[in-house]
């Protein structure tokens, strides 16, 4: 066996670190490519619905939490430069900052998923959840106004437990004909998109605690960086789809007026 | 055509002397339970895919029994209506998902694979171990779903009947689906970058076998198409939990955006079925006739181009779903222009026949059952994509038989030559000559007296999915279950004589069929690491230098399978100075 066969980093049935990198970085694209066409297909089930009830859509985002989803895009944005900087602690070799900097990048991430579930909690709080709550909710609220003229029912003093959504949408339900059913379809996508990336979430921020304890144990020398920068490539892709969700789901109702 | 090293030199080779088997070989490494479980060996583990499908096959092959017993009579004579529907859900999940998606692929392609382009394993084994146990959860989901009642809704799932009417299993059964998909993703990522990254020096990619070529072109389906059925799966299970309506019209869903997401991947799903058993049949044909394949570029581009082609062209399912009137222009221009690649195929294939020294053991025999089989179901697919035909035989008996035509006529039949062609080398046995042949006679029989009748009872109008029809078709009912059976115990010789063989077959020689792929060049069974690993092969030929008498590393083959002449194989000269046995550095 040749000197180059020693590395342990070395997988056996590869011929040298050359190609073992080059299999993984191909891999790791490949698997991205996968993830474009998963997340693409719910995209492309969103556009449609988007395209076809635009106004709804609109009424639907304008309730969701903005503050929330702009503090937890910060975090990811933040998180994909401290990954970068540990993909170049690991090239320096540098093993306390490697770990440092993935470290900083797990704890972005778990404050994202913090962050998502205070912003879950408090949306079934309001009962802003398709099905069932969210029937009954606007039904008690639309019950209140019923036979009201549209001026009178913006006017309508609602009981102190009525959710605002509620409200703002059983006067627009009974009068600027915005139908509910497809205000829940937004909601839906709402709760699987961002369900989805948080399983994304989540899955990466194991993924990267397994390359900090593999950087503590020194299986990550210098010249096998490529776990920490397919890690990261994953990392970078999590970060992307979530910059399509935010404008998708938060922005589209930002400008609404009611 | 693509002979790089200067002219003289691969015929200076001298023939491999035939090395004993060896003593140390995947198969006995360790016979534990466990060290078959938790293996990363790609051989291996082509063979735990290879005894999961088979089981799997047999599960649909019972389900389509009671379709076709039950249609005997015209008011069913067997089972209930609505076990009937069960019945062909079944039938189709099972078949489609959990045998013709993996079958070539997950069987031969991680299997040879990596022998065929001269690396140790592929490029992830721990991957490709993990898509063993992701396929079987998704499969035993399936099966339980199966156990406790089954699925009424037709392998299509279509909404809103899936979501909102049906009272059967349908969750587990899709959940199932949408894992074993992930295994299927695996598989195709794994094979994709080996092939890219992992050929021995001198396999150029026009050196490639095109097996390798139509693994290729199948991998790049299984990513693309996969993870968007997994998707509009996801979407289906939460309507159904939910009751939310992402599909249903009555809460402002679209039933059609279902039916575009579904057959997005399961239009070019059928051509993950079908590319990889053109792969095998380019291998057997050329082997068999001892030709070198005619046109090796376009059978190789033929493949990219099903697939690429295969993915614009899913909305002919929906001719008579309501889809816009240009948009079903358009997808039947393009269900048409799919079907110059395959032609492209089936002449190349033909013009390889000519004139070469054609032999009839059973792996040819299954690749020209493929090849006549195939040719009749593109041909009726024809009349499916034609917009004004299709009105007419849409969801009749005719899209069944062309279906399985070429998934059961193709797909089913190369699978067969690739399991007979490739047994050698897998187990180290030789099977019986004379069963097989007639085996695959009977299969090819059997398989027209069942679908020829339903090209006529569909013409006629007879829908498919019905469990009654009128009393007119029950002589071709009749005879398409009469033909099942025969198609039936077709199936069932090769279990028998294949499962014999282990027992008290020939052994094996190194390269049995005198072919010329690297795969041929380990002793039959292979060893660990496929090769000896002092001396990986250095490719210097194409795949298939028969005329020239040499394997690709440009070493004479051994004497060619019954029935060839003998003076194509010339260089017989060199005996005694070849390589020495590669047995004695296996550790
Ligand atoms: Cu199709």
């Amino acid at each position: 066996m040749s000197a180059k066969h020693n590395t342990p980093a070395l997988k056996h049935h590869f011929e040298d670190l050359g190609q073992q990198h080059a299999c993984e970085r191909l891999g790791i694209w490949m698997f991205l490519a996968t993830e474009i066409l998963f997340f693409g297909g719910i995209f492309g089930a969103y556009t449609v619905y988007r395209y076809l009830y635009p106004h709804e859509f609109e009424v639907a985002s304008s309730h969701l939490n903005r503050t929330i989803a702009t503090i937890n895009t910060i975090f990811l944005i933040t998180s994909s430069l401290t990954m970068t900087l540990a993909i170049r602690a690991a090239k320096l070799g540098n093993k306390g900052e490697l770990i440092r900097w993935l470290f900083v990048t797990a704890a972005l991430a778990t404050a994202f998923m913090v962050m998502k579930g205070f912003e879950y909690a408090e949306d079934f709080h309001e009962h802003y959840v398709p099905g069932r709550m969210f029937q009954d909710e606007l039904k008690s609220a639309r019950d209140e106004i019923a036979g009201k003229s549209e001026e009178d029912a913006k006017k309508h003093q609602f009981k102190p437990e009525r959710q605002k959504w509620a409200k703002e949408l059983a006067v627009q339900v009974n009068h600027k004909h915005v139908d509910p059913g497809k205000v829940q379809l937004f909601l839906c996508f709402y709760y699987i998109m961002t369900a989805i990336h948080g399983i994304h979430i989540i899955v990466g921020i194991g993924c990267i605690l397994w390359v900090a304890w593999e950087a503590w144990r020194g299986t990550i020398p210098p010249e096998n960086y490529s776990t920490v920068e397919v890690v990261s490539l994953y990392w970078h892709l999590v970060d992307a789809i979530w910059l399509f969700l935010m404008p998708l789901l938060y922005l589209t109702g930002a400008g609404y007026k009611h | 055509m693509s002979i790089a090293a200067p002219q003289g030199a691969p015929a200076a080779a001298p023939v491999p002397p035939e090395p004993g088997p060896l003593p140390v070989n995947y198969l006995n490494n360790g016979h534990s339970i466990w060290s078959w479980l938790f293996t990363v060996d790609h051989k291996r583990i082509g063979i735990l895919y290879l005894v999961s499908i088979s089981i799997f096959f047999v599960a649909g092959g019972i389900a389509a029994g009671i379709v076709r017993l039950n249609l005997l009579q015209s008011d069913g004579a067997i089972v209930s209506e609505d076990a009937y529907n069960r019945a062909f859900t079944a039938h189709g999940v099972m078949m489609l998902f959990f045998f013709l998606i993996p079958a070539v692929p997950a069987v031969f392609g991680n299997f040879f694979i990596p022998m065929m382009i001269g690396t140790k394993d592929l490029a992830f084994p721990k991957l490709n171990l993990a898509s063993w146990y992701v396929f079987m959860l998704g499969a035993a989901l399936a099966i339980w779903s199966v156990l406790v009642g089954g699925i009424d809704t037709g392998w299509t799932l279509y909404p809103p009947y899936s979501t909102r009417a049906s009272q059967s299993n349908v969750i587990p059964g899709v959940l199932g689906v949408f894992i074993s998909g992930f295994s299927s993703i695996m598989t195709g990522l794994n094979i994709m970058v080996t092939i890219h990254k992992m050929r021995a020096p001198g396999m150029t990619w026009s050196r490639l076998p095109l097996f390798v070529w139509s693994l290729y072109a199948t991998s790049l389906i299984q990513l693309l198409a996969t993870p968007v059925v997994a998707i509009t799966l996801v979407l289906l299970m939460v309507e159904r939990a939910w009751g939310v309506g992402i599909f249903d019209p009555s809460l402002g869903g679209d039933p059609l955006l279902f039916q575009h997401m579904f057959w997005f991947y399961s239009h070019p799903a059928v051509y993950i079925m079908i590319l990889p058993g053109m792969g095998v049949i380019s291998e057997v044909l050329t082997c068999f006739s001892r030709k070198n394949i005619f046109g090796y570029h376009a059978v190789a581009w033929s493949s990219m181009g099903i697939a690429v082609v295969g993915f614009l062209l899913w909305a002919h399912h929906m001719f008579v779903a309501g889809i816009s009137f240009y948009a079903a222009l358009l997808f039947s221009l393009l269900s048409m222009l799919v079907a110059v690649p395959s032609a492209i195929k089936v002449f190349n294939w033909t013009a390889t026949l000519y004139r070469g020294s054609i032999s009839f053991q059973a792996p040819m025999l299954f690749s020209i059952g493929f090849v006549v089989l195939f040719i009749i179901g593109g041909l009726t697919g024809l009349y499916l994509a034609t917009l004004g035909t299709d009105i007419h035989l849409h969801d009749t008996y005719f899209v069944v038989a062309h279906f399985h035509f070429v998934m059961v006529g193709g797909m089913v039949m190369g699978y067969f030559a690739g399991l007979h062609y490739w047994w050698p080398k897998m187990t180290g046995r030789m099977y019986s000559d004379f069963w097989s042949r007639f085996a695959a006679c009977v299969i090819v029989v059997g398989f027209f007296f069942t679908f020829i009748p339903q090209f006529v009872i569909g013409y006629h109008g007879m829908p498919r999915r019905y469990p009654n029809y009128p009393q007119e078709f029950q002589f071709f009912n009749v005879m398409s279950t009469a033909g099942a059976g025969v198609l039936g115990v077709g199936y069932l010789m090769p279990a028998v004589y294949l499962t014999l063989s282990l027992i008290n077959g020939k052994r094996a020689t190194a390269n049995p069929w005198s072919a010329t792929g690297l795969e041929w060049v380990s002793q039959s069974p292979p060893p660990i690491f496929n090769f000896d690993e002092s001396k990986m092969p250095v490719v210097v030929c194409g795949p298939y230098e028969y005329s020239l008498g040499v394997d690709q590393m440009g070493r004479t083959l051994p004497d060619a399978p019954t029935g060839a002449p003998a003076e194509l194989h010339e260089g017989t000269a060199a005996d005694g100075h070849g390589p020495t046995s590669p047995a004695k550095q296996e550790s």
